[in-house]
């Protein structure tokens, strides 16, 4: 049953993030997601049995299945190697975040004009992981 | 044979490690790349023809038992798809060679990287090994649609990246649930669970959808044509043969072997394949670039294919399985044979170009080879596997669905004309925007829907005497994929028999299960 909450829980802020503009906050629902698909893939293996299989473990009926762990830490891996990169892909093409709501005309007229509030922050944030790209591009060469 | 199964995987891999450690030895990355290339092409024949009398090739990975270790398979089908794989790996590495696409040095460590992810794919049977497989591939193709660092690509590289992450996740989310439901992830294990057992066939379900939105069924297709035109001409015809085919792959194989056919999902099928194969080839009809165009085919082209999985019968299957590998090949040959033109133009919009036909003819009867492959005229493979098709439709009585095969066969056959009218025909364009581009003047807005719309930039571009004079080694790729798709087409029987040996299987994997499983 935590499990099941944990997971509504994650899925539906990771789902409200993705559904933002401005990629920084894209890629922490993301980061959401993949958590929230980690912690299915945990109880897959069964909640209630959680012991350690060797040492000190009760025998095989109560140790914890390792299959499922497996999976979780590649996943993490793969996860964790993506994430960095949508975080330098926000970093190099800030700009191309837009504004920031539909709602509001004179928001995106204000937006477009200058650079979006999520592309400056972005790009600070990830200013070390993406400072190659940055000088790959010049941001702004573009007028939206 | 079976030892060197996993050498489809490592070879690759350890290549693109050599040609990383090399990135100043441009011909000696070349070198390495094309005959690992050429070694996994060899290795694909001879898979084919071991596994041509249906059975199966098995390597349980370091020798633990069936059950416990991971287990890698091929089978005819596997085998059909290295083999044109690496043929597809092949020639488009030695195009972008031509383009000088791998003057940047991680273009090869990271195609070779595709490719290994790509093969792992094919071979694997097992549900999660095929996660981290697809991932391998898929990191690497972020990479080679964003690595220009230009505002188009890092545009549609957005578009890529989420699109494939969410999806990747789902994908996640299924084989949890598969395990949870069916205790196991190696398919040979799961053969018929899910026709015994809802909860499975609902987990499977989560699986399939994921490998629908990478394989771009309607209506999960529209990431594709937004990101695949945008990245260099010789990436996307990879990405085109490649990635999309790992999706159609796997749903051929889980519904064979999860849920052994199961027709009670036959109609389902059929309305979101007949959806995808018209919504497919109307939004190519209003795309106005080359490569956009052919994109938007790709969808209604997997519509074709999957009808196999859709009559789950020895024909059908035969059918779609001929009709995948005819794709591959003839739909490379398109996207290089267009990008060759749009390579030299600078442009792929088809309002800027016209004439080509008579500033290179030999493109020209590339491209028209291939299109009219593509829509099924005989004497091309394309002909033999829309009448292998359409026979299966009517045998299944299907009249509605073979209608819609032929009459979206006129709309693709519309489409290709599109491209001939604009980009072939006609007289020449007007240099007009050209000029105006390169004087920069700061109030024109490159086009964010054309992928070459900042190439013009680039003086080389402009210094070529002719634009439409397509350099007859650029064409060569291109030609070498269309006159493969005539030669398929002029000696069906070889392919057709080994489709259907590779359908057979489909039909009854006991022989795969037992082989994966012992």
């Amino acid at each position: 049953m935590s499990a099941a909450v944990l997971t509504a829980v994650l899925v539906a802020g990771g789902v409200y993030l993705v559904l933002q503009r401005g990629l920084v906050r894209v890629t922490f629902g993301f980061v959401l997601l993949g958590h929230a698909a980690l912690v299915v893939l945990l109880a897959a293996g069964g909640m209630d049995r959680r012991e350690p299989p060797l040492l000190a473990g009760g025998g095989a009926e109560l140790a914890a299945d390792p299959l499922p762990q497996a999976f979780a830490l590649t996943a993490i891996v793969i996860a964790f190697g993506i994430t960095v990169y949508l975080l330098a892909m926000a970093g190099s093409g800030g700009e191309l975040d837009g504004a920031a709501s539909d709602a509001d005309e004179d928001e995106i007229d204000a937006a477009s004009v200058g650079e979006a509030d999520d592309g400056s922050s972005a790009a600070t944030q990830t200013a070390s992981t993406a400072a190659s790209e940055e000088a790959a591009t010049t941001p702004g060469e573009y007028p939206r | 044979m079976s030892d060197l199964l996993p050498a489809v995987i490592w070879l690759p891999l350890l290549m693109a490690a050599a040609t990383a450690a090399l990135p100043r030895a441009t011909v000696l990355q070349r070198v390495l790349a094309l005959t690992t290339h050429a070694t996994v092409l060899a290795f694909g024949i001879a898979a084919v023809v071991a596994t041509r009398d249906g059975s199966v090739i098995v390597e349980q990975v370091a020798g633990w038992p069936g059950g416990v270790s991971i287990p890698f398979a091929v089978d005819t089908f596997a085998a059909l798809l290295i083999t044109v794989g690496a043929l597809l790996v092949l020639v488009c590495s030695v195009f972008a060679i031509l383009t000088r696409d791998d003057a940047d040095a991680a273009f090869h460590p990271l195609v070779l990287v595709l490719s290994a992810g790509v093969y792992g794919a094919f071979v694997t049977a097992d549900l999660f090994n095929l996660f981290v497989m697809i991932e391998v591939a898929l990191i690497s193709s972020y990479v080679l649609l964003t690595r220009s660092g230009r505002a188009p690509q890092l545009g549609a590289g957005r578009v890529y990246l989420t699109t494939n992450l969410l999806v990747s996740t789902i994908l996640l989310f299924g084989i949890g649930l598969v395990y949870a439901t069916a205790g196991t992830v190696n398919l040979g294990e799961l053969a018929g669970a899910a026709k015994d057992s809802t909860a499975v066939a609902l987990a499977g379900g989560v699986v399939l959808v994921a490998l629908a939105a990478k394989a771009a069924l309607v209506p999960v297709h529209s990431w594709l044509p937004r990101s695949y035109p945008f990245a260099s001409v010789a990436v996307t015809a990879l990405l085109s043969g490649l990635l999309t085919k790992i999706g159609v792959y796997w749903i051929f194989r889980i519904y064979s072997v999860m849920y052994g056919g199961d027709e009670r999902l036959q109609t389902a099928w059929l309305w979101i394949l007949g959806a995808t194969m018209v919504v497919g080839v109307l939004g190519a009809l209003g795309e106005g670039g080359m490569r956009a165009i052919l994109s938007f085919h790709m969808t209604s082209q997997v519509g074709y294919i999957l009808l196999g999985i859709g009559f789950f019968g020895p024909i059908a299957l035969a059918a779609g399985i001929f009709y995948l590998i005819h794709h591959i090949i003839v739909k490379a040959a398109l996207f290089l044979a267009c990008g060759a033109l749009e390579h030299q133009a600078g442009t792929g919009q088809l309002s800027r170009l016209g004439g080509a036909a008579r500033h290179s003819p030999l493109l020209a009867v590339t491209f028209l080879g291939a299109a009219l492959s593509l829509v099924g005229i005989p004497p091309f493979s394309g002909f033999v596997a829309k009448l292998t098709l359409l026979r299966a439709a009517v045998l299944e009585s299907e009249y509605l669905v073979a209608g819609l095969v032929v009459a979206v066969s006129l709309f693709t056959l519309l489409s290709m004309l599109k491209i001939w009218n604009g980009a072939f025909w006609g007289p020449d364009p007007v240099p007009v925007r050209a000029s105006a581009m390169v004087d920069g003047e700061a109030g024109i807005v490159p086009d964010a829907t054309d992928p070459t719309s900042d190439l013009l930039r680039h003086h080389e571009m402009l210094q070529a005497p002719d634009p439409l004079r397509v350099p007859w080694r650029l064409v060569v790729p291109g030609t070498v994929l269309m006159l493969l798709s005539l030669a398929i087409g002029l000696g069906a029987e070889v392919l057709l028999t080994l489709a259907q040996t590779a359908a057979d299987g489909l039909v009854d994997p006991a022989r795969w299960v037992a082989a994966v499983t012992s």
